[in-house]
C-alpha cells in the first residue's frame, strides 16, 4: 500500500466521534489493486503513421475529441503527438509537416497487466495526460487517460453498491433480530486517558439505541472499554475497532508495540506490569485481559515483543449462536 | 431502597442527583475500575476514593446508579459534568470507605450477605 500515491491512500478513516462510515477507503484500495490497467485503458486507438501529417492529427483530434495520437506502424509503437506538439507546431507554423519529425518518442508506457494502482502512480509522478500501453510483446494495445480511470472506477463502485445492496436485502430476507452492520474504528494513543473510553462509549451507545438486551450491552461494553484502556495504558498507540454483524460483536484491539513478553503472566489475575501513576487512576490492576476473557464468547491473543499486540474478543448477541458452538 | 431515601438516612452530600427514585439494591466498594467493571452488581452505589471521570466512564459501563466519593475528596469540574451528562448520581461523604460501607449495608440489608 505503501507505494500508493498520496491521494490514494486511506486517509486516517478513523475518528474518535466515529462518522457513519464503513471502511470505503478499503474497498477503493482493493478496487485499484486488483484491476488492471487492461480493464480500464480504451483499445479502440486511433493512431496515425510517421508520414501523416501533423495537420491531419490536429482534425483528427478534433472529430475524436482525444488529446494524444499513437504513432503506429505494423503494430509497432513509434510515437505519441499531443495536443501540445499541435500547438506548439501551430506556434511554430510547421502545422503541415511530418509526425516523424515532432512527435515525442522519449515515452512513458504502461504495460497491460499492470495494476491500476500504479498507472494512478504514474499519473501523480509525470504529470501527462495519458499513457500508452503496451502488451508483453512490447505492442501497442491501448492507450489511458484519467477520465479512462474514472470511469472505470465509477462503473466498479456501482457494481459493489449492487453487490452490496442485494447482500443487505438478502440479510433483511433471513432477518435476525440483531442482524445490523456497524463496522468502526478509533484510534488510541498512550496515555490518553481524556479520550480512552469513547470507542466503548460509543458502542453502548449504539447498542443502546438499537434496544440490545442490557446484560448484553454491559459485556460488550466491558470488554470494549478494557482492551481500550489496555491500548491506552501498555500500547505505544493503536486502535480498537468493533464490527456488529450477524449477530456478534466482534471487538478488536492491535498496536504497534512493545508487545508482552509472557502471554500466561499477563493474562492471569492480579499480574500487571503498570505503574504507580496508572495505578492512581484506578487502572492497572491487573483485571483487565481476565474481565475480557470473562465477558467474551471467544478470546484471542497474540503478541510480538517489539512488533505488537492483537487482542480479539467476540460476544454473541444472538444466544442462538452459542448453541451453535 | 430508592436512592434519595439512601442519600437521607446515610447523611450524604449530594452533588449530582439526576434520579432520586432510582432503586438501589447493592452496594461494592472499590478503587480499582477494572474490579467495578468485572464485579460490580447492577443498580449499585459504588463506595471509592477514585474522584475522576474515568470512574463516572465505568459506572455508565457497570450498570452503577450512583458514586459516593469518601474522604470528602475535591470533585474535579469535569467529573461533576461529565456524572450530570450520564445520569449517574455523584455524592460524598466525610467517612472513610469501611464506615460508610458498613453504615450503607445496613440500611441496605445487607442483603447480598
Amino acid at each position: 500500500m505503501s507505494d500508493l500515491p498520496k491521494s490514494y491512500v486511506s486517509e486516517p478513516r478513523l475518528n474518535g466521534e466515529g462518522t457513519e462510515q464503513p471502511a470505503e477507503p478499503l474497498v477503493l484500495i482493493e478496487m485499484i489493486q486488483r484491476l488492471k490497467v487492461r480493464d480500464v485503458m480504451t483499445s479502440k486507438l486511433v493512431t496515425v503513421v510517421r508520414a501523416s501529417p501533423l495537420r491531419e492529427v490536429q482534425s483528427l483530434m478534433k472529430a475524436k475529441r482525444i488529446s494524444g495520437v499513437p504513432v503506429e506502424e505494423g503494430g509497432r509503437f513509434l510515437g505519441l503527438v499531443t495536443i501540445n506538439d499541435i500547438l506548439r507546431a501551430l506556434e511554430g507554423g510547421y502545422i503541415d509537416e511530418t509526425c516523424q519529425k515532432h512527435m515525442s518518442t522519449k515515452l512513458v508506457v504502461l504495460e497491460d497487466d499492470m495494476p491500476l494502482s500504479f498507472a494512478l502512480r504514474y499519473f501523480e509522478n509525470y504529470h501527462y495526460g495519458r499513457f500508452p500501453v503496451i502488451n508483453r510483446e512490447q505492442k501497442l494495445v491501448g492507450i489511458i487517460c484519467q477520465r479512462d480511470i474514472n470511469r472505470a472506477l465509477l462503473l466498479e463502485l456501482a457494481n459493489e453498491l449492487n453487490r452490496l445492496e442485494s447482500e443487505w436485502v438478502l440479510s433483511k430476507a433471513t432477518a435476525q433480530p440483531y442482524n445490523l452492520y456497524v463496522l468502526r474504528e478509533f484510534p488510541v494513543s498512550k496515555y490518553d486517558f481524556e479520550n480512552a473510553g469513547k470507542a466503548a462509549n460509543k458502542i453502548k451507545q449504539i447498542l443502546q439505541e438499537k434496544k440490545f438486551p442490557p446484560k448484553i450491552i454491559r459485556r460488550i461494553a466491558v470488554a470494549a472499554y478494557e482492551l481500550e484502556i489496555n491500548l491506552c495504558v501498555h500500547s505505544d498507540g493503536g486502535s480498537l475497532s468493533w464490527q456488529i454483524s450477524n449477530g456478534r460483536v466482534e471487538i478488536i484491539a492491535t498496536d504497534s508495540g512493545p508487545g508482552i513478553f509472557d502471554l500466561e503472566w499477563a493474562c492471569k489475575d492480579g499480574n500487571s506490569t503498570a505503574n504507580e501513576w496508572i495505578r492512581s487512576f484506578g487502572f492497572g490492576a491487573g483485571m483487565g485481559l481476565v474481565n475480557v476473557k470473562r465477558v467474551a464468547d471467544e478470546f484471542e491473543i497474540e503478541s510480538t515483543v517489539d512488533v505488537g499486540t492483537r487482542v480479539k474478543a467476540v460476544i454473541y448477541i444472538d444466544a442462538k449462536l452459542k448453541d451453535e458452538i | 431502597m430508592k436512592l434519595g431515601e439512601l442519600v437521607r438516612q446515610a447523611g450524604l452530600e449530594v452533588l449530582a442527583l439526576p434520579d432520586g427514585g432510582a432503586e438501589i439494591y447493592n452496594g461494592y466498594t472499590s478503587d480499582l475500575l477494572s474490579d467495578v467493571m468485572g464485579h460490580c452488581p447492577e443498580n449499585s452505589i459504588l463506595i471509592t476514593v477514585q474522584n475522576h471521570k474515568n470512574t463516572v466512564a465505568v459506572s455508565t459501563l457497570a450498570g452503577v446508579q450512583a458514586i459516593l466519593v469518601v474522604h470528602n475528596r475535591s470533585i474535579p469540574d469535569e467529573m461533576l459534568a461529565l456524572a450530570n451528562r450520564e445520569k449517574v448520581a455523584l455524592l460524598r461523604t466525610t467517612f472513610d470507605q469501611f464506615t460508610i460501607s458498613c453504615r450503607i449495608g445496613a440500611l441496605l440489608g445487607a442483603s447480598s450477605f
